[in-house]
């Protein structure tokens, strides 16, 4: 399934139709968000992908412990780093939106804050990897705390934004942007936000599978070296 | 043996080392009695939710003192002996139990020693009491886990604060949120369901720990 060209063909036809649809669309306009509710074709697709690359990055974790594998253990690694990219830069694109809608770009809101903790737990993974010189025990304690990291962003991202108040949609007393909590989306907008959805996903997989090349080519380097 | 007769023997053996070689009990002891007395030579009695915001923070450096050493003091020999006579689910459970307790003290006594040097804001003190526990029961059990994870990684201390400060926001987060609620009448929303959060976390980490220690501790 790696190897095929099809899925990746797919990946770029959806990117150019959500870059050029996204821009062009008529959008309806809800409260003060104006020309920025654009913005959801490229700040919602990139948490959608960090999710599935966390979540796959998670799975081969439990593959390692159950079956240890080099390759196991590269692919959780790859998939983890990509899934961080795509967390800061949904944390990038999410503060270029407050910036326009909330009034400022980092207003400490919970949901701002629970996100950057999600993202500094797996950061704290990267440094316990590093700081481990034994390859095995490396990626046997690295693939315990995926585990582990996995678990702790469930309160972080899907119970604790939505018990307290949050400027966000989804959190309590939502008064900065109603009308934006998926149920209600519009029905121009979601023929553009799904395809979003599933073309970044497909390019953070690529990326992803191009990177776990690399190091398995590495790795096959070292053991015959 | 049963699991139960185990763990009981287990969590017996450390109560009995912490009594019989009190140096570490008191360590840490003396380590929460004079930060907390610097804290009110710094700050007085301070507003309520300064009180609360230090009295949190100091659980936490607390906690990471009195639990770090749980994994570190075994010995390799010793833990060879462990994993012959007894299961790696009775022994994490075991350190979990005794880390549990040894930071309900540790809270309770920090707890006192808070009311006595920096005043008494409460409202509903019963209230503070109960989230105390909870809270010193929460973070014993984060900081158990990641001190086994530092303990098979060889550099603890240092890997110990660098894991565990992400990890634990969350739970101070939610602590000192419900907290301060024991130190104004204003009724907040969602209290309850924020307090079952923490009890769900709680059964998270434990589940967590007794599925994942045994891989942790092959060797």
């Amino acid at each position: 399934m790696i190897q095929k060209s099809w899925w990746k063909i797919l990946s770029v036809v959806l990117m150019v139709y959500a870059f050029t649809a996204g821009f062009l669309i008529k959008v309806p306009h809800v409260g003060n968000l104006y020309e920025s509710i654009r913005n959801l074709f490229f700040h919602v697709p990139m948490w959608f992908g960090m999710m599935v690359l966390f979540i796959v990055s998670v799975i081969y974790a439990l593959k390692y412990l159950r079956n240890p594998t080099v390759k196991n253990d590269v692919y959780s690694v790859e998939y983890a780093k990509t899934g961080i990219l795509f967390g800061v830069l949904g944390l990038i694109t999410g503060a270029i939106w407050a910036n326009y809608t909330w009034g400022e770009p980092w207003s400490n809101d919970p949901k701002q804050i629970l996100a950057a903790i999600a993202l500094l737990i797996y950061a704290a993974y990267f440094v316990l990897r590093n700081s481990i010189p034994d390859i095995d025990k490396r990626a046997k304690i690295g693939a315990v705390y995926n585990v582990f990291a996995c678990a702790m962003l469930i309160p972080t991202l899907w119970i604790i934004p939505r018990l307290v108040e949050s400027l966000h949609p989804g959190g309590q007393g939502v008064d900065g942007n109603p009308g934006m909590n998926g149920k209600d989306l519009d029905p121009t907008m979601r023929i553009v936000f799904w395809p979003a959805v599933i073309g970044w996903t497909l390019l953070a997989v690529w990326i992803t599978t191009l990177k776990i090349r690399l190091s398995l080519i590495k790795e096959k380097k070292l053991a015959n070296a | 043996m049963n699991t139960l007769q185990i763990i009981y023997a287990l969590v017996k053996k450390d109560l009995l080392l912490e009594i019989r070689q009190q140096h570490s009990f008191y360590g840490v002891l003396l380590y929460v009695v004079s930060t907390i007395f610097v804290l009110f030579l710094a700050m007085g009695s301070p507003e309520p939710e300064v009180w609360n915001g230090l009295f949190w923070m100091i659980q936490l450096f607390v906690c990471i003192n009195a639990v770090a050493k749980s994994f570190l003091q075994e010995s390799r020999g010793r833990m060879l002996y462990f994993y012959s006579i007894a299961g790696p689910r009775d022994f994490v459970l075991a350190k979990l139990l005794f880390n549990a307790i040894l930071m309900l003290v540790m809270s309770l006594m920090s707890l006192l020693l808070f009311l006595l040097l920096m005043g008494n804001p409460f409202i509903y003190a019963y209230k503070f009491i109960g989230l105390v526990c909870l809270g010193g029961i929460s973070l014993s059990l984060v900081f158990t886990f990641l001190a086994a994870i530092a303990a098979k990684a060889q550099q603890n201390a240092a890997l110990m604060a660098i894991m565990g400060f992400p990890v634990i926001i969350p739970q101070v987060l939610l602590l000192m949120k419900i907290s301060s609620t024991a130190f104004s009448s204003v009724i907040q929303a969602g209290q309850g369901q924020m307090i079952w959060l923490l009890v769900g976390l709680d059964a998270m980490v434990i589940v967590l720990a007794t599925i994942l220690f045994p891989f942790l501790w092959k060797d």
